[in-house]
C-alpha cells in the first residue's frame, strides 16, 4: 500500500480474532466478495495466540487445539477462503456510513465498504479500573498481559503471587504463573464460592495447593519498586490483613473494547457495554454490526466463533437484500441483578429469537428465569445453575410467547 | 551524565531536577557559566512536577501582592509561549468556577475583584443558564459560575523534559541517583558530599521541592518547614472527555477548597485533588477514602463521569510550607539561593522563578554573560490529543514507518516514538521514564494488551534487563 492508500471493499472486519475470522470465513462462503480483517496487533490470531493450554475449537472446529495452533487454523482458513488480512493496521477512526480511516507502517489509510463488522474483543479491568487504592509499582498484572509476559515474551514475573477472581480465567492465571515458577498464594474473590467448575478449584486445592479464599476484598497494594504487600479485607467482618506478595494478577472482569462502537455513536448496551445488537449483529447505526466478545464479555473463543459466524449470515443476507433492519424494528431485552447481562440483546420482530446468552455478577438460589413486558409476566422457563461469570443460557423459544410490538422485554430470576 | 574530572568546580550547582531545578538550568544555560543538576531519583521531574493538576494557571486567584502572584502571572506568558515554540501540547480550554450554594455564589464577587488585583481582568460572571449552556454535563444546583478564559492545560512531562533537554543539549550536566547528603563552604566553594561522590561549586541553587527544607538544614538555614501535601487524583477514560469543555474549578470557601474536573491534553479527565498533610515524603499511595470521596463530589459535579471508567489513579505531594507564599531568598555572601515552598503554581511559574533567581544571582555577584549563540529550543514529542500525533502524520510515517507502528494501543504510542524517548539526550532508563516521554502504557488497558511488549522493547533499546526495568533487581 502507498500512502493515503484507499481501500474498498465488501465488508470491513476490525479485529482478527476467533469471531472476527470466523465471520469473515463464513463471509466469504456466502459470496461476500471483498472481505478485509484489520488487527493491530502484527500477528492475526487474537487472545488465543497467548493462551498455551489446549480445548480451543472444541465447538467450532471440532477439534483440541492450544490456542497458538487453534489462532493458525483460523488465519489459514481465513486465507485459503480469499479474506485479506491487514496485521499491524490499527483503524484510527470510524464514520457512522462506515468509512475508516487506518494507519500502519506504509501510512495513512482510508477504507470504504459496504459494511463493518467490529470484532474488537474485550479486555479485563485493570487494577486502576477497579479503584484498589494504594502505591502504583510494577508487579501488577492482568491475567493477559501475564500470559503475554510469560508465553510471548518469556520475561520474569516475581516469586510470589495473588490472583484476585476465582473464576475460569482465574484458574488459567494459576497455571501460567505456575509455568513461570510464580508460587500463587492464593485466588481471592468477594463472592462466597469460586465460580469455575468444581473439579478446577478441587484440583487447584489438592495438586498445587492453592486455596481459594473467598468472602475477601483488595483494598490496596503497596510497595514503591515493586509490589511488597497486599491488603485485604473479610468482606463480612470488614477485619483487615496483610498478605506479602511480589506479584498480583487481576483476572476477570470483562470489559469490551468499545471505543470505536462507542464514538461512532452506536447505543451501547448498560449490561454488556458493548454495542447493543440483535443475533445478526445488527447495531442502532445500519451500516455497522458487531460481533464476538465485543457483544458479549466474554464466551470462550469457539463459542464466540460460532456466534460470529451466525452474524456472518445474517449479514451476508443483508448485503443482498440491502440496508439492514434499524433499529426501530427491534425490541430491547434487558436484564434486572443479579443478572448483568443478555446476548443477543435486541429482537427483530418478526424473527424468531435465537438462543439467549446470559451471565450473573452473583450467585442467585434461584434458577427461574421470568420475562416481563409492560409489566406483564409473559414467560418462565427453568435455567441451570446461576453462577456469576459463568456461561448461562435458555433457547430463544422461551420469548416465543412474547409480543415483540410491546416494548422492552425485562429478564430476571424469580424464587 | 558528566565526564567531568572530580576535581571540577562549577559555577553553578542546582539541587533538584523537578519544575524548577530544570527551568533554572535552562535559564542559567543561556550565559557562560558551567552548570550541575543533581537529582536524587533516576529522571527529571520525577517527584511533585510529575503528579499534579498540569493547569497552566493565570494567576487569578493567587494572594494580591505575593510573589508568588507576580511569578505566576508572569510565568503564565512565558510558559505559554515557550510551550508553543517547543511543541508542548497547550489546550486553551478556559476555567469555569462553579458556585454550588449561597456561599459560594456570594464569593464569587470577591475573586473577580482578587482577580483584577492579580493582573487578570478577563473574568466574567455567569448566570446558572450561562453555566449550564457551557456545560450541559453538570449536575443539579449550579447556582452561578465565574468563567476564566485564560485557564488552560498543558503537558507538564514535555515541559520539564523541554526544559532538562534545552539545558542538557547546551552543556548543563545532569547527574541522577545523586543525593546530597551535606554541604560544606571551602574558601568559597560549596563541597556537596553525594552518594556519587563529592560534587564542587561556587554558588548553590537549593530546588529540592520536597527536601527544600532539608537542604535549607545543610546549609544551615531555617527559614521554613515543608509539610508534603498529599493530592489523590483519578484520571477517566477519554470517552468521558466530551462531558465537559473547560476546566471545572470549586469556589475556595472557608469551609473546603474543594475539588476540580479537568480535561488532560492527553484527552482524559481527572477529579481531584484531595488535600491531606502528610509526614512521609515518599507517601504517594492513594487511599480508599481518599478515592471515595473524590467519586462523591465528582458524582455531584459532572454525574456522568463517575459513570465512566477509571484509566488511572495517583497521588501527588505538594511542598506546602507553613507560609502562603514561595520561599524564595539569596541569603547574602554565601553564594546560596534557596527556591523553596514552590507550591502547585510552580509548573506555570517555573520559568519566571528561574528568571527572578538568575536576577538574585546576579545582584549576589554572579556575572552572568550571555553565550554568543543562544540554545536552541527543542523539538518535543507531540503527546497531546490536539497536536498531530505520529500515528496520524503521514510524512512522518513515510520517513520513517517505524511512527506508523502502534505498540501502545490505548494511547497510540508507536515503536518509533519509544525509539526516540530511550535513545538520544535524557533517554528514558525505566518505564515511568517512557511513560512520561510517550504516554505508552497509561491507557485505559494499563498494559493488558501492550505491557509485555513494551517492556521487552524498552529493555531491547536501554540495554536495561526486564527484571531490573520491573523492580525485580538485575
Amino acid at each position: 500500500m502507498t500512502r493515503d492508500d484507499k481501500i474498498d471493499c465488501d465488508v470491513l472486519v476490525v479485529g482478527a480474532g476467533p469471531a472476527g475470522l470466523s465471520a469473515a470465513i463464513e463471509l466469504r462462503a456466502r459470496g461476500v466478495q471483498r472481505v478485509v480483517v484489520v488487527e493491530r496487533e502484527a500477528q492475526a490470531g487474537g487472545v488465543p495466540r497467548h493462551c498455551h493450554h489446549t480445548g480451543f475449537g472444541l465447538r467450532d472446529l471440532h477439534r483440541s487445539l492450544a490456542g497458538p495452533r487453534y489462532a493458525d487454523e483460523l488465519c489459514r482458513r481465513a486465507t485459503a477462503s480469499g479474506v485479506r488480512i491487514l496485521t499491524g493496521t490499527t483503524i484510527t477512526s470510524l464514520e457512522n456510513n462506515g468509512d475508516a480511516r487506518a494507519t500502519n507502517a506504509s501510512g495513512l489509510h482510508v477504507i470504504t465498504s459496504r459494511a463493518v463488522l467490529l470484532a474488537s474483543g474485550a479486555r479485563e479491568r485493570p487494577r486502576s479500573a477497579r479503584l484498589v487504592a494504594g502505591d502504583r509499582p510494577p508487579g501488577v498484572f492482568t491475567t493477559g498481559q501475564l500470559q503475554q509476559w510469560v508465553n510471548v515474551k518469556n520475561l520474569p514475573v516475581g516469586s510470589r503471587a495473588l490472583v484476585i477472581g476465582a473464576e475460569h480465567v482465574s484458574f488459567s492465571a494459576m497455571l501460567t504463573l505456575r509455568h513461570a515458577h510464580v508460587r500463587t498464594v492464593a485466588l481471592v474473590t468477594d463472592l462466597e464460592n469460586q465460580q469455575s467448575v468444581a473439579s478446577y478449584a478441587f484440583a487447584a486445592r489438592m495438586l498445587f495447593g492453592v486455596p481459594v479464599w473467598t468472602r475477601t476484598r483488595v483494598i490496596a497494594i503497596n510497595g514503591h519498586e515493586r509490589v511488597r504487600e497486599v491488603v485485604l479485607e473479610d468482606v463480612a467482618t470488614r477485619k483487615r490483613r496483610v498478605e506479602a506478595v511480589d506479584v498480583v494478577v487481576f483476572s476477570g472482569d470483562w470489559i469490551p473494547d468499545n471505543e470505536l462502537a462507542r464514538r461512532v455513536g452506536v447505543e451501547i448496551d448498560p449490561g454488556t457495554l458493548g454495542p447493543a445488537s440483535d443475533v445478526g449483529g445488527r447495531t442502532s447505526v445500519a451500516s455497522i454490526y458487531a460481533a464476538g466478545n465485543l457483544v458479549h464479555p466474554v464466551e470462550t473463543a469457539d463459542v464466540a466463533a460460532l456466534r460470529a459466524r451466525e452474524v456472518a449470515r445474517v449479514l451476508a443476507e443483508d448485503l443482498k437484500r440491502g440496508p439492514s433492519s434499524s433499529l426501530f424494528e427491534q425490541i430491547a431485552l434487558r436484564v434486572e441483578a443479579p443478572l448483568l447481562w443478555v446476548w443477543p440483546n435486541r429482537v427483530e420482530r418478526a424473527a424468531p429469537v435465537s438462543r439467549l446468552a446470559l451471565r450473573a455478577k452473583a450467585f442467585s438460589e434461584s434458577r427461574l428465569l421470568v420475562a416481563r413486558q409492560a409489566g406483564e409476566e409473559i414467560a418462565r422457563e427453568r435455567v441451570g445453575k446461576v453462577v456469576p461469570n459463568r456461561a448461562l443460557s435458555v433457547e430463544g423459544a422461551f420469548l416465543a410467547a412474547a409480543d415483540l410490538g410491546r416494548g422492552p422485554v425485562t429478564l430476571s430470576l424469580r424464587a | 551524565m558528566t565526564n567531568d574530572a572530580p576535581d571540577t568546580v562549577y559555577d553553578v550547582a542546582v539541587i533538584g531536577a523537578g519544575v524548577v531545578g530544570c527551568a533554572l538550568a535552562r535559564e542559567l544555560a543561556r550565559y557562560e557559566v558551567s552548570v550541575v543538576v543533581l537529582e536524587r531519583s533516576s529522571d527529571v521531574g520525577n517527584g511533585t512536577s510529575k503528579a499534579n493538576t498540569a493547569i497552566l494557571h493565570t494567576g487569578f486567584d493567587c494572594v494580591p501582592g505575593s510573589l508568588e502572584s507576580t511569578l505566576v502571572s508572569r510565568g503564565y506568558h512565558l510558559l505559554g509561549a515557550y510551550a508553543e515554540a517547543a511543541g508542548i501540547a497547550v489546550e486553551r480550554t478556559g476555567g469555569l468556577l462553579v458556585a454550588w450554594d449561597d456561599e459560594q455564589h456570594a464569593t464569587l464577587a470577591s475573586l473577580q475583584e482578587k482577580a483584577v488585583k492579580n493582573g487578570y481582568g478577563a473574568t466574567r460572571i455567569l448566570s446558572a443558564a450561562e453555566v449550564r449552556d457551557r456545560e450541559p454535563n453538570l449536575g443539579e444546583g449550579v447556582r452561578a459560575g465565574l468563567e476564566v478564559p485564560g485557564e488552560s492545560i498543558i503537558c507538564p512531562w514535555s515541559t520539564v523534559l523541554a526544559y532538562a533537554l534545552e539545558a542538557a543539549t547546551a552543556g548543563v550536566s545532569f547527574l541522577f541517583d545523586t543525593l546530597v547528603s551535606s554541604v560544606t563552604r571551602l574558601e568559597g566553594v560549596h563541597v556537596l558530599a553525594t552518594t556519587r561522590g563529592e560534587v564542587r561549586s561556587r554558588w548553590l541553587i537549593n530546588a529540592a521541592g520536597l527536601f527544600s527544607s532539608d537542604v535549607d538544614g545543610l546549609c544551615n538555614h531555617d527559614d521554613f518547614k515543608v509539610t508534603p501535601r498529599r493530592g489523590e487524583l483519578v484520571v477517566f477514560d477519554k470517552l468521558a472527555r466530551n462531558l465537559i469543555t473547560s476546566i471545572i474549578l470549586p469556589v475556595p470557601t472557608q469551609r473546603t477548597k474543594g475539588v476540580l474536573v479537568a480535561p488532560t491534553v492527553y484527552g482524559n479527565v481527572l477529579l481531584g485533588p484531595t488535600a491531606d498533610d502528610v509526614e512521609d515524603p515518599f507517601a504517594t499511595a492513594t487511599t480508599e477514602e481518599g478515592i471515595a470521596r473524590l467519586f462523591e463530589a465528582g458524582a455531584k459535579i459532572v454525574p456522568k463521569l463517575v459513570g465512566e471508567e477509571v484509566t488511572a489513579m495517583y497521588a501527588g505531594l505538594r511542598a506546602a510550607t507553613q507560609f502562603q507564599d514561595y520561599q524564595i531568598r539569596a541569603h547574602e555572601g554565601e553564594a546560596y539561593v534557596c527556591v523553596g515552598g514552590i507550591r502547585s503554581t510552580g509548573l506555570t511559574a517555573s520559568m519566571a522563578i528561574a528568571d527572578y533567581v538568575a536576577g538574585l544571582l546576579r545582584t549576589e555577584g554572579l556575572e552572568l554573560k550571555e553565550r554568543f549563540a543562544t540554545p536552541a529550543t527543542p523539538n518535543m514529542a507531540p503527546l497531546g490529543e490536539q497536536q498531530r500525533r505520529r500515528y496520524l502524520d503521514a510524512e512522518a510515517i513515510e520517513r520513517d514507518p517505524e511512527y506508523g507502528q502502534i505498540v501502545c494501543h490505548c494511547e497510540r504510542v508507536t515503536r518509533g516514538e519509544v525509539r526516540d524517548a530511550t535513545t538520544g539526550v535524557l533517554g528514558a532508563r525505566d518505564l515511568g521514564a517512557l511513560r512520561r516521554r510517550t504516554r505508552a502504557l497509561n491507557g485505559r488497558c494499563q498494559g493488558f494488551y501492550c505491557g509485555a511488549e513494551v517492556v521487552a522493547l524498552l529493555s531491547q533499546l536501554s540495554g536495561r534487563s526486564p527484571a531490573a526495568l520491573t523492580g525485580l533487581g538485575s
